[in-house]
């Protein structure tokens, strides 16, 4: 069976993003870009599942611009089999787009699996996953801290507001991965070199006939108002006096 | 024409989300209905009808919707899309799971966890762990929209509305529920919690958690939060993680103790009324944020504080 993992170029996890002072967005210019972390983590599940010998092939896919070839150099380097770009300059691409992009892909790859993140940590959407399941009419599990892959069906241990939850989905499914479902590995650098000469194929939303023009208009991105440090006290006694004036005890 | 919301419930009681939900759905300008899908849940359809402002309930009652699936509960809610020009769902596990698969069914953009709503088509909602505030106008039919529950007041009970039954939807057999490890707790739910004593990876072990957080907790009557690091160590469950990727909330206090102030963090209680910090590290950055901060051990100072407020 094989495996499809969509992942997406995002601004690295640690970096303390800008917002431009003329309110037309955030400042990505000389910032450094990764794999969305929820798309390293589905990643790494496919690749597991691969080793156990439940999957024979693991495709990565990417939907951007040229830079998006990076991330699935990234996970071609952490052992993906293949990769494929779709190759599109709108800038923000949304989740409904995206979604239809992969169905079209999904339409030539037949994958037997979908994995993906849960939410790119740019946008914070959390609806790609949920999308192209409809899109498919296939099942879904969201939010996955446990995969266990049967003959035709795959069950899944989702982390919801209560607790755990375990689904069982007829195959062809698609899972959404949370962070506890695996630790990813980092790329060795002999890896790396080999992720050179993987196939990468490329493509666009014409050539799968998709219309991925944006719903939504962004009128406007602001900075969040912020909060100010308060102050540091000198004992437990003088914490109490405060939280008593502040009213919240 | 009118807005739907999703109510949230576990099939015998009305979740409070719900009633915050519809303080952003109200503020659409548009009749009101709210939908109850589950299985044995008139009580939770009658909790809803309570609820003022709004002008019907739909009850769906069957098994296919005993746990909330996705794919029965898309279908159901995609079959009455046809009455209304809006859709807004709390984002909940369940709101999160099912809307994005309503939205994709009906063609339409959904616009995801909004803090704001400034005209019917338009909303604020955050990106970035909350380091920055989008302002989306959708352009679209109808609007698919989930709610951050921690940004809005619950809207009053009081109302009397009538409550409507809907057939429940036939089972695909594409998806069963196989099981479920709920926390069982006499705490306040996190999300809800007017005080939130939340615990960091300083604490060490699931016992230390236990130890030292707990009784404070008790103390405050407060709900119980984690950090990822707690959570993924094991030192709490992964229900109570607060941040980006985990519960968002804004209790009238919270209390980070042996936590950094990781962005992620910060994301999911920087709207918090109150703050207060204990580190040892004085330059942590949770104290950028806090309103005060204790620069000390926590295993000697929380016990303190513990015993502090029950004198
Ligand atoms: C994609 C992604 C999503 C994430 N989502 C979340 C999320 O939702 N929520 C979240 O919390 N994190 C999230 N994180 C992780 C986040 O980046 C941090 O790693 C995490 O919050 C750190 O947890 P911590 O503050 O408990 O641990 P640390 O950063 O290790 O901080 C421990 C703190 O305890 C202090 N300390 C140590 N000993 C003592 C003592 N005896 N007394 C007092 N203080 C002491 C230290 O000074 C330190 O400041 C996410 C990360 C990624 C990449």
């Amino acid at each position: 069976m094989k495996i499809l993992v969509p992942v997406k170029r995002v601004v690295d996890t640690n970096v303390k993003i800008r917002v431009k002072a003329d309110g037309t967005g955030v400042d990505l210019a000389n910032v450094k870009m990764s794999m969305n972390p929820f798309d390293e983590i589905a990643v790494e599940e496919a690749l597991r599942l691969k080793e156990a010998g439940k999957a024979t092939e693991v495709v990565v896919v990417s939907i951007g611009t040229d830079k998006s070839a990076e991330t699935l150099r990234t996970g071609l380097a952490m052992g993906a089999d293949r990769a494929i770009l779709v190759k599109t300059d709108i800038a923000n691409i949304e989740p409904l787009a995206v979604a239809k992009l992969l169905k079209a892909v999904i339409a030539a790859e037949e994958p037997g699996l979908v994995i993906l993140g849960k939410q790119a940590i740019d946008d914070d959407s959390n609806q790609t996953g949920q999308m192209l399941a409809a899109l498919l009419g296939w099942p879904q599990a969201t939010f996955a801290s446990k995969v266990v892959l049967g003959d035709g069906d795959v069950d899944v241990t989702r982390e919801v507001d209560g607790g755990l939850e375990t689904l069982r989905l007829k195959l062809p499914a698609i899972v959404t991965t949370d962070l506890r479902l695996n630790e990813p590995r980092y790329a060795s650098l002999p890896n790396i070199m080999k992720a050179k000469k993987k196939p990468l194929d490329e493509t666009s939303p014409e050539t799968l006939g998709v219309d991925a023009s944006p719903r939504l208009t962004v009128l406007k991105t602001v900075e969040p108002t912020g909060r100010t440090a308060g102050v540091k006290l000198g004992s437990v006694d003088e914490l109490v006096a405060k939280l008593k004036q502040a009213g919240v005890l | 024409m009118a807005t739907l919301i999703l109510a949230e419930h576990d099939n015998t009681n009305l979740n409070e989300a719900t009633a915050k939900t519809l303080t952003a759905a109200l503020a659409l300008g548009q009749p009101v209905d709210i939908l109850v899908a589950g299985h044995q849940a008139q009580a939770v359809a009658d909790a809803a009808a309570k609820l003022s402002g709004i002008r019907a309930v739909k009850l769906a009652d069957g098994a296919s919707l005993a746990h909330q699936r996705a794919e029965p509960l898309a279908d159901l809610i995609v079959s009455l899309a046809g009455g209304y020009d809006a859709i807004v769902v709390p984002a909940t596990s369940t709101g999160k799971n099912v809307a994005p698969r309503v939205a994709a069914l009906l063609d339409v953009m959904q616009i995801s966890e909004i803090t704001k709503v400034v005209s019917a088509d338009t909303f604020e909602r955050p990106i970035y762990a909350g380091n920055a505030i989008e302002t989306v106008q959708s352009g679209d039919s109808k609007r698919v929209v989930t709610v951050r529950i921690a940004a809005f007041p619950a809207a009053d009970a009081g109302g009397n509305a009538p409550v409507e039954t809907v057939a429940a939807p036939a089972d695909s057999g594409l998806s069963s529920f196989v099981g479920a490890d709920l926390s069982v707790s006499d705490r306040p739910e996190l999300a809800a919690a007017k005080v939130i004593v939340s615990g960091g990876r300083a604490l060490g072990s699931a016992e230390k958690f236990q130890e030292v957080i707990a009784p404070l907790a008790d103390q405050l009557k407060a709900a119980i939060g984690a950090s990822r690091a707690a959570v993924d160590a094991g030192y709490a469950p992964n229900d109570w993680q607060v941040g980006q990727t985990g519960k968002v909330v804004a209790p009238d206090l919270y209390i980070a103790i042996g936590i950094s102030g990781a962005i992620q963090h910060l994301a999911g209680m920087k709207d918090s009324k109150v703050i207060v910090a204990i580190n040892k590290d004085g330059d942590a950055p949770i104290f950028q944020i806090a309103d005060y901060g204790l620069v000390d051990d926590l295993f000697t100072v929380v016990p303190a504080l513990t015993k502090a407020l029950a004198n």
